[in-house]
């Protein structure tokens, strides 16, 4: 049982393709997995029957030889995504027990390669978090811990379901989302992998939204190569999102093992923050010598509105959600909390049913919003972001391939250690979040652990649909750093 | 900018969301400490920068009008809260 969910998808992919296994006994071994590892809190929804299932289906076509890229691989989807018949609620009280209909165009996209769901994911309420802690489920735990010590670690967030379970082997793969940083933040804190594309390379459509002008799905996994492979299946046009791209979908994980030899890789000053950890520093520049070691060049580059980007991001998200989550009214799905009048049967749902993190930024959001402010807030942060965007662009302009930073301000924290002060949970996506205000890919990759024993990760940032550079360079830090795997304790 | 009390509640009401006087000032304190974090923009030079609408630059889809879903009231309804055959229930809202 051991070796089936400690292989990659790679590897797993081999080993079907050679009939080593089937897809039943790999999902078995993951279903007993997830079981052995409720402790976790990462999944919210477990599918077995489903899984079997499908994981039967697709035995059936593999003996035909009409597998699919993802044939047989059993993956966590993040409760964001609608999966039709299967309880989805973005881990909010609001959904209540709401079961779509139909499937999100990503995991649709999934099974379509014959990939084996083994069910929903835990995460922060509606996305909105950097811990996983505002989930109506309850917080998700870290697989790792510190040296020496047993205290709850958060695997980060929103995306902790499904960075936990892929670090922990409950699953070979996850889908995530990120808006802020929630794909990057907690594969950081778990030593994954995480991506997140270029705005318009997956499809929207059928994931709960959040913020729509940053959300973009991604996955999780534990290699370079099994996030190419995952990559491949979850991105392509989707007529159903407006702003989905027409653009073919590349072969990612051709890009694995590519030459990086000649790249210039921007360093940006603005990303060396007063009193950030030595170890972080460290971990910084040892990566800019990995790449430099594989050939790449490094030059110092200048983002100057960098400072600008959580503050802005903190009026853009808010606003948006307000807009977006408008559509719980207690009427047409999820929860009703009675009251004397529509209005009021409206205010008493949203208020029992939003966690607290949710009703602070969708009164923020409605506030930047209303008449009066609309300009001093939105607007502006909105010019802002046309800046921050620009950085970018005049950095890639001077030829600069990919840019290097860290990926968080620190490793993963403690169960209620952060979160009294709103502002100080948002500073953990200080070095994400420039990605999503300028609609940019961005790939975290485990480079090293703190005194601690923490697992720390890297950044790096590429063109709009660049992807493949990304996998690239990845490819090289990974090779460099190794792989990490916490020890279990669960 | 800051908020004072009676603006909270505007807001809450405005973002339908019932709030209790006792959850005012401590909401008061935390918008009013998000509305800090974000002044700093207020030092950003936007004269003549226009503001970004659409993340990536492309042409705005449009798809021929014709009926490309439909005749799914059942599940249109499905997971309402208080229905009545195809139709979903609320309060009354006409006297």
């Amino acid at each position: 049982m051991t070796d089936l969910t400690s292989m990659t998808i790679a590897e797993a992919r081999n080993g079907l393709a050679k009939k080593s296994f089937t897809s039943l006994e790999l999902t078995d071994a993951h279903l007993a997995a997830i079981e052995a590892a409720r402790s976790l809190n990462a999944f919210v929804l477990e599918t077995p029957d489903r899984a079997r299932a499908m994981a039967r289906a697709i035995d059936a076509k593999i003996a035909k030889g009409e597998g699919g890229p993802l044939a047989g691989i059993p993956l966590g989807i993040k409760d964001l995504f609608a999966t039709k018949d299967v309880r989805t609620t973005a881990c909010s009280k609001i959904l209540g027990d709401f079961v779509p209909p139909y499937e999100s165009t990503v995991t649709s996209q999934l099974w379509r390669d014959g990939a084996v769901m083994l069910g929903k994911l835990n995460n922060d309420e509606f996305a909105m978090g950097s811990s996983n802690e505002t989930s109506c489920f309850g917080p998700v735990v870290n697989p790792w811990r510190r040296e020496g010590s047993n205290t709850t670690l958060v695997p980060g967030g929103s995306s902790g379901g499904s960075a936990s379970a892929v670090a922990a082997l409950l699953c070979m793969g996850a889908t995530a989302t990120d808006t802020g940083g929630s794909i990057r933040q907690p594969a950081a804190f778990t030593a994954t992998v995480g991506v997140k594309p270029t705005y318009g390379r997956c499809s929207r459509w059928g994931i709960v939204a959040f913020a729509s002008s940053l959300d973009q799905a991604g996955p999780i996994a534990r290699t370079v190569r099994d996030s190419a492979i995952l990559m491949r299946s979850m991105a392509g046009h989707d007529p159903k999102d407006t702003t989905s791209v027409n653009r073919a979908v590349p072969d990612y994980e051709a890009a694995i093992g590519k030459s990086v030899k000649g790249m210039k890789i921007g360093i940006p000053r603005e990303y060396r923050l007063d009193g950030m950890p030595a170890e972080i520093e460290k971990l910084w520049s040892e990566g800019g010598a990995w790449l430099k070691a594989a050939g790449a060049e490094l030059v110092e580059v200048s983002l100057p509105h960098t400072k600008y980007a959580l503050p802005a991001y903190y009026i853009v998200a808010p606003a948006e959600a307000s807009s977006n989550l408008a559509r719980y009214d207690g009427v047409r799905y999820g929860l009703r909390v009675p009251g004397r009048s529509i209005g009021e049967m409206y205010e008493n749902t949203r208020a029992e049913g939003f966690g607290a993190e949710v009703r602070r930024r969708v009164m923020i959001g409605t506030y930047v919003l209303s008449a009066g402010y609309y300009d001093a807030y939105y607007l502006r942060a909105q010019k802002v972001r046309t800046l921050i965007k620009k950085d970018f662009e005049d950095c890639f302009a001077k030829g600069v391939d990919a840019i290097l930073t860290p990926a968080t301000p620190s490793a993963a924290f403690g169960v209620g250690e952060k979160g009294a002060d709103p502002v100080e949970m948002y500073l953990n996506d200080i070095f994400t979040v420039t990605v999503n205000m300028a609609g940019l890919p961005g790939i975290a990759v485990p480079a090293g652990k703190d005194a601690q024993g923490l697992p720390l990760g890297l950044q790096l940032i590429g063109r709009p649909f660049d992807e493949e550079t990304l996998f690239s360079l990845g490819e090289v830090v990974e090779q460099a750093a190794g792989r990490f795997t916490p020890p279990r304790w669960w | 900018m800051s908020v004072d009390a009676t603006t909270v509640r505007r807001i809450a009401h405005l973002a339908r969301i019932a709030v209790t006087e006792a959850e005012v000032p401590h909401l008061q304190g935390e918008l009013n400490a998000m509305l800090a974090f974000v002044e700093q923009l207020s030092e950003v030079n936007v004269d003549g920068i226009e503001p970004m609408t659409s993340v990536r630059p492309m042409e705005m889809k449009k798809r021929a009008d014709v009926v490309s879903d439909g005749e799914i009231a059942d599940d249109v309804v499905r997971n309402a809260p208080e229905r009545q055959d195809h139709f979903f229930l609320v309060p009354k809202v006409v006297e």
